[in-house]
């Protein structure tokens, strides 16, 4: 029977399927920081239980961590409190751990591709909703909640219902300017917040083919904000040149067979998904959002909305939302003044994005009134940035990088926006107070946030 | 943790808002505990203080009329964005034990059901009639009976059935985790491994 990626991928794994319930599968990666899961190891210990299967678990701290002076220890004694008690657990239970200091240390959805722990064909989850980001290599990768990271660490499966399939395709040719993160943008706009929830999305089409690796990445890893339990693209040249000679990559003869096997990972041509919808990547261009979801986006060079006239119970929360923001219907938002502009998170804090972002400061000014946030995913990114001469074109510009970590995509750390002021930013979600309570977040790409960050307004990098 | 659940008649906490995403439920700051205990307090906190810390008296938690209500309703797509388990904590540790929505979003509803907090799914029609009743009477109430997979308006009468999976309704009626059926499997677990 022919079937699609996801399902040959789930169907591999599944150990055992409960009769009207859920499916029993087996997961070959599980990452964990620090936020979510001190509850799932004590738990362990509450039920005098070890890790199964400890050589599949690796953790690194990122959301917690402050992005200056990571050799001192952390000033907030909660925040140090819960980094501490993940280096204890993974000692305690004999998982790798790439803590503050060590070279692979980062965001975890950062560390783990570029590290070749993330694989074709790979189960993965993680207690956090942007794990999809690995599906960009071929991989079922979901986030999940602390309960459920126990029973990975307990027993290297899940249960979990099998989610329906959807294809999203985006066909034709991006138009300049256009990067991977106006295309998930576009994609949850049209979808809206919650149009995928129940669905494993997989991208397909020539203009996600045409992407590299890392713009699969970004893809990817916003499938949730459209509520889509994860987001997957088939495996391809591109992603076996990525994966290549890294780290935890199979090597030699191992290296071949992987391969040979990664190349049967996509979706049999008459293969059913329960729901398809195409696009036309001409119809993109860079995005913003306005709103205080994803899903409330436009092209920046749009209006903000009208209310749904017909949808009373939508309208008020459309409304509160852009009164949160200080935002009218039929507003352009183009030319705004900005605070701040963070470039970074598990979106948008890789090496393309940092090259991206130097582009277009490179013999520049930033713009005196903008606070910019410039904060590599992980120490490999840091050391790349150096490595090309990429830092020297952002100090030039006036731009400083911090140490990696998620930093401002959550401000669980000092790099909160104060209250009222208005953000780029390059990361995933433009929630009330996401960057800090208070803080206004407008949604955007690396472009839109180089550009903005050089002119002081929300500027669209067509026209600088 | 695990509370046995069987059928619940309660007053609710309306909360009209839709695509209510799990930073609201509970903010990141709040998320630096290592226990499960206590995030019942900061359960809204934004839409709950003021940024002095004083309670806002708009917001449905702080209505006195709504005291003690073990039922949570709210608008469509409950729970979108991160997968923090802190906000069914909160919702659990606060004392709810049902949230009723026309929509949730996936990983956040497997959070409340692994927490023995029951989501339950009813259509936008009736989502918007029991607002409408607790508008007109604060004190009405839902029953919700988790064997029969009903939930019923004690004002109007009006009933709906709702989903559960089997497995999850066991679960739930006998207070049972899934840990406790996944130690169960470890031979399954072990011959997976070995025919891979």
């Amino acid at each position: 029977m022919a079937k699609t990626l996801f399902d040959k991928i789930w169907d591999a794994h599944a150990v055992n399927v409960i009769e009207g319930g859920p499916t029993q599968l087996y997961i070959d990666r599980h990452y964990c920081h620090e936020v979510t899961s001190p509850q799932a190891f004590q738990g362990l210990r509450n039920r005098g239980l070890k890790v199964f299967r400890p050589e599949r678990t690796f953790c690194s701290p990122d959301h917690n961590i402050p992005t200056l002076n990571q050799d001192k220890p952390i000033s907030d004694p909660v925040s140090r409190n819960q980094v501490d008690t993940l280096t204890r657990n993974a000692k305690e239970f004999g998982v790798t751990l790439y803590g503050l200091g060590n070279e692979r240390n980062g965001i975890i959805h950062v560390i783990g591709p570029e590290n070749g722990l993330t694989l074709p064909g790979y189960t993965i989850v993680c207690g956090d909703s942007h794990t999809s980001t690995h599906g960009a290599f071929g991989a079922v990768a979901f986030g999940i909640g602390t309960s459920e990271v126990e029973m990975v660490l307990a027993s290297q499966c899940i249960l979990q219902p099998k989610p329906k399939t959807m294809r999203i395709n985006v066909e034709g040719k991006l138009r300049p300017g256009v990067t991977a993160k106006d295309i998930a943008l576009y994609i949850i706009a049209k979808m809206t917040t919650g149009g995928a929830t129940g669905y494993f999305v997989e991208y397909a089409g020539e203009a996600i083919r045409s992407l590299s690796m890392e713009e699969r990445m970004t893809v990817c890893n916003l499938s949730i904000e459209m509520g889509a339990r994860g987001g997957m693209i088939a495996p391809d040249e591109v992603t076996f040149a990525y994966c290549k000679g890294r780290d935890f990559a199979p090597q030699g003869e191992e290296w071949d067979k992987a391969v040979e096997k990664w190349k049967e990972l996509y979706s049999d041509e008459d293969a059913k998904f329960d729901a398809e919808i195409t696009f036309d990547a001409a119809d993109i261009e860079p995005r913003i959002t306005f709103g205080t979801n994803p899903g409330m986006g436009i092209g920046i060079t749009e209006a903000v909305p009208e209310p749904d006239a017909d949808d009373e119970a939508g309208r008020i929360s459309f409304l509160k939302s852009l009164e949160y923001m200080g935002w009218k219907p039929g507003q352009k938002l183009e030319g705004t003044p900005v605070d701040y502009v963070f470039l970074g998170s598990c979106t948008n804090g890789r090496i393309e994005d940092f090259r991206a972002f130097a582009n277009v400061v490179k013999g520049k000014k930033k713009a005196d009134n903008i606070t910019a946030w410039l904060v590599p995913g992980s120490w490999k990114v840091d050391k790349q940035i150096r490595e090309e001469g990429i830092d020297k074109i952002l100090e030039e510009a006036g731009f400083q990088l911090r140490q990696p970590g998620c930093s401002a995509c959550l401000a669980m750390n000092e790099d909160k926006v104060p209250a009222g002021k208005l953000a780029v930013s390059t990361s995933n979600r433009n929630f009330e107070g996401r960057q800090g309570p208070g803080s206004r977040t407008i949604l955007a790409g690396p472009l839109v946030a180089a550009a903005t960050a050089i002119t002081g307004v929300l500027t669209d990098p067509r026209k600088l | 943790m695990k509370q046995k659940f069987d059928t619940i008649i309660s007053t609710c906490v309306p909360l009209p808002m839709e695509n209510v995403d799990t930073d609201q439920i509970i903010p990141a700051r709040f998320l630096k505990a290592t226990s499960r205990e206590g995030f019942g307090e900061n359960l809204f906190r934004d839409w709950r203080y003021d940024k002095q810390g004083q309670p806002i008296a708009t917001f449905p938690l702080n209505d006195p009329r709504y005291k003690d209500a073990k039922i949570l309703v709210a608008g469509k797509n409950f729970g979108s964005g991160s997968s923090r388990e802190h906000a069914a904590w909160a919702i659990a540790d606060y004392g709810f034990r049902v949230v009723v929505s026309s929509f949730f979003a996936d990983i956040h509803k497997n959070n409340e059901l692994n927490n023995f907090v029951l989501p339950v799914v009813v259509s936008d029609d009736f989502l918007a009639e029991i607002f409408a009743t607790i508008e007109a009477d604060p004190k009405a109430e839902l029953k919700v009976d988790l064997p029969a997979q009903t939930i019923t308006n004690l004002t109007t009468g009006r009933s709906e059935q709702f989903d559960i999976n089997p497995y999850k309704k066991h679960c739930l009626i006998n207070g049972l985790d899934d840990i406790d059926y996944l130690l169960t499997k470890q031979a399954d677990i072990e011959s997976y491994e070995a025919s891979r």
